[in-house]
């Protein structure tokens, strides 16, 4: 092995390169992700935003291959972790990588977990799936694992149903279980969607400090740009199946240069300005994704719509320091196909 | 005087309790204690103003507004509306007091029943109230007809989407429906129960702006209620901070936000996340510990004293008073007394 390479693999954890899934349905394709790359360094957090729709959790089922076939499909692209195709893998290594060396948590405590069985059992079945250890090895690192996500009484709590935790508590529970093996990489889908303010505080504090701890890198997925702000090194904002822009998080924020990511951030209202009049904004619907055409997705609800948006989708233009868009704004003028 | 007209309170609510019991046994069935949803709360509603309400899940929001429109018979306490009573008063007089007390809801799949079309949603208040007599004679059939026409247009959506069914709307088209249908009988005041958390962030700015504008216009008054501390601060024109089914504060909305006095204020504030990296980096947060209290037990105390970070002795076995600091900031907490 060459000494670049090795360095490369240090790097890039995860590489997405044009990523396609798509499902079939009654009223055609709907290409739920459509070409999208990206690239997750060792301890680095990166965010994925968009509105219902936009594909955001699709990406991240494809990552760890839990996209139902039929009606979905896979159909284009590569994911890289550690030097291999997770695309290519057979069942048995999947198994081996998926919540060993990437986990996931998702939106809803209660539904991911299974209500007839004890925390316990749940615990210990996930670590010894991974890890060759004994039952009661597996259960003393399980209490280790809640106390270390702020369980109190975790002896005890253990033994206790699903039930028997509030929302907040379950989200611990289900991070504990995620970061059981020591996964390399979390990802976090709507992580806080759920939960109130006061608790959403209480478990993004708990994945950054654990992330920092562990040295795991985090992909979150959420509509909530203030999460983002808080969390992310790295955003990609994505928008009916693309990333539309991908940027370093103060970046993004300070100059956001994709018209939609510009609207989506002035339409939050915000405490710490005030407000005189209305809010800004973005006019319209999210597109239907089924047949979409060749065009700017975002063309009929854009405010700086031109004629060529209505026809060709835009390329990827790098705007330097990581700072990449997909829009016809950032095209010159002499390369616009002729509309 | 200024704003001499804004000042009158068109809803008053006073001391207003809404417990609901907790039964056991199989046949006789007897009570064993009570789920204290609201527990003794006061505040007015002036004309033209919007009342924000925020708080936490269980913290007996929902539960306010439902027992201000009578959607539940409160345990005690009053509620007055344009000087009547609600809760002690006739049937037919309630009633007829309610037209002018619409709800949107929260979720714009449950809230529309998807076996009837636009035009009977939007009509339904109207129907209902034609049939009982107690709507100007001159209503007619057509009247409602281009009623509903006019509603629709008013809020956004085609009027040639009159005969479609819900489900071939999008969620923001659909609250639209919503806000439709609670504007059909011309209502004084409006209680919107989360009507924006359900939808996108780019679909929740356009119906925070419908709801602003039709303010101006129609002169609505509104009680709004968000967990989004920055949608409450962007709509309200004064917000009360719901904690176990009491209020913790009561202020203007911008002096809440730039002067929190109750504890809980505070780290409320401090939890909501600010889409800006620079700032949300340097910010000192305030975590609160623990969860939310069973709110099935009597309280002889101060009811955040579990979670608060400055509880004193005094705390546990007083309830503190609300207490006003200044001509629009009220708060219940023994730190001011």
């Amino acid at each position: 092995m060459s000494n670049g390479n090795s360095l490369k693999t240090y790097k890039n954890l995860l590489e997405v390169r044009d990523l396609r899934t798509h499902f079939k349905t009654d009223a055609g394709i709907v290409k739920a992700v459509d070409g999208i790359s990206f690239t997750l360094n060792e301890g680095e957090t990166i965010g994925i935003v968009g509105e219902s729709g936009s594909g955001k959790s699709v990406t991240n089922l494809s990552i760890m291959r839990l996209i139902q076939s039929p009606p979905g499909k896979i159909v284009g692209g590569e994911i890289i972790f550690e030097n291999k195709d997770i695309l290519k893998l057979s069942q048995r290594e999947l198994r081996h990588i998926r919540g060993n060396e990437i986990s996931m948590i998702f939106q809803d405590p209660m539904t991911s977990l299974n209500p007839f069985l004890k925390i316990s059992t749940q615990m210990v079945e996930t670590i010894r799936l991974h890890q060759n250890i004994s039952r009661k090895e597996a259960l003393a690192k399980s209490i280790d694992m809640l106390k270390l996500v702020g369980i109190p009484a975790a002896e005890e709590r253990i033994h206790n149903y699903p039930h028997q935790f509030s929302g907040g508590m379950r989200q611990r529970v289900m991070i504990g279980m995620a970061l059981s093996c020591e996964a390399k990489i979390l990802i976090a889908d709507e992580p806080t969607t759920a939960l109130d303010v006061t608790i959403q505080a209480q478990i993004l504090e708990l994945i950054q400090e654990l992330a920092k701890k562990l040295n795991t890198a985090v992909i979150l997925i959420t509509h909530d740009l203030g999460v983002v702000a808080g969390m992310c090194d790295s955003v990609c904002v994505m928008y009916a199946g693309k990333i539309v822009e991908k940027a370093k998080t103060e970046k993004l924020y300070a100059h956001p240069a994709h018209p939609y990511t510009d609207g989506l951030i002035q339409s939050v209202p915000r405490l710490d300005k005030a407000h005189d009049g209305k809010l800004f904004s973005i006019k319209g619907q999210p597109p239907n994704v089924i047949d979409l055409p060749d065009c700017c997705p975002f063309h009929p609800r854009c405010h700086k719509v031109m004629e060529v948006c209505r026809h060709h989708y835009p390329p990827t233009k790098d705007l330097g320091d990581g700072h990449e868009v997909s829009c016809w704004l950032y095209i010159d003028k002499k390369e616009h196909p002729d509309a | 005087m200024p704003n001499n007209k804004e000042k009158k309170p068109l809803l008053e609510v006073v001391d207003l309790k809404q417990h609901f019991p907790i039964e056991a046994g199989f046949i006789f069935k007897r009570q064993i204690g009570a789920v204290r949803a609201v527990d003794g709360i006061t505040f007015t509603v002036n004309e033209g103003e919007t009342l924000g309400i925020v708080g936490e899940s269980g913290c007996g929001k929902s539960t306010t507004v439902r027992s201000i429109a009578q959607l539940y018979k409160p345990t005690a306490g009053s509620v007055i509306f344009d000087g009547l009573d609600l809760v002690n008063a006739p049937h037919e007089q309630m009633l007829d007091a309610r037209k002018n007390i619409q709800m949107i809801f929260q979720d714009p799949y449950a809230s529309l029943n998807p076996r009837m079309t636009v035009r009977t949603i939007i009509a339904e208040p109207l129907d209902i109230y034609r049939r009982r007599g107690m709507l100007d004679p001159s209503v007619t059939k057509e009247s409602i007809e281009n009623r509903v026409e006019d509603l629709m247009e008013r809020v956004g959506l085609n009027r040639a989407f009159k005969n479609r069914y819900p489900h071939e709307f999008s969620g923001g088209q659909r609250q639209r429906i919503g806000i439709a249908r609670a504007l059909a009988l011309n209502p004084k005041i409006i209680l919107a129960d989360e009507p924006v958390s359900a939808l996108d962030v780019s679909i929740q700015s356009q119906i925070l702006n419908l709801l602003h504008d039709l303010q101006d216009e129609l002169g609505l008054t509104y009680v709004f209620i968000a967990h989004d501390l920055a949608v409450i601060e962007y709509i309200s024109t004064r917000v009360a901070v719901m904690y176990l089914g009491k209020i913790m504060e009561l202020s203007r909305s911008s002096n809440l936000y730039k002067n929190p006095l109750h504890p809980y204020t505070k780290a409320l504030l401090s939890a909501a996340p600010i889409p800006d990296p620079v700032i949300e980096r340097k910010r000192q947060r305030i975590i609160l510990t623990g969860d939310v209290p069973s709110p099935n037990v009597e309280r002889f105390g101060c009811y955040f004293y579990d979670r608060c970070p400055y509880r004193m002795e005094i705390c546990k076995n007083n309830i503190p008073p609300m207490k006003r600091m200044n001509e629009h900031h009220e708060v219940a907490c023994w730190l001011y007394e």
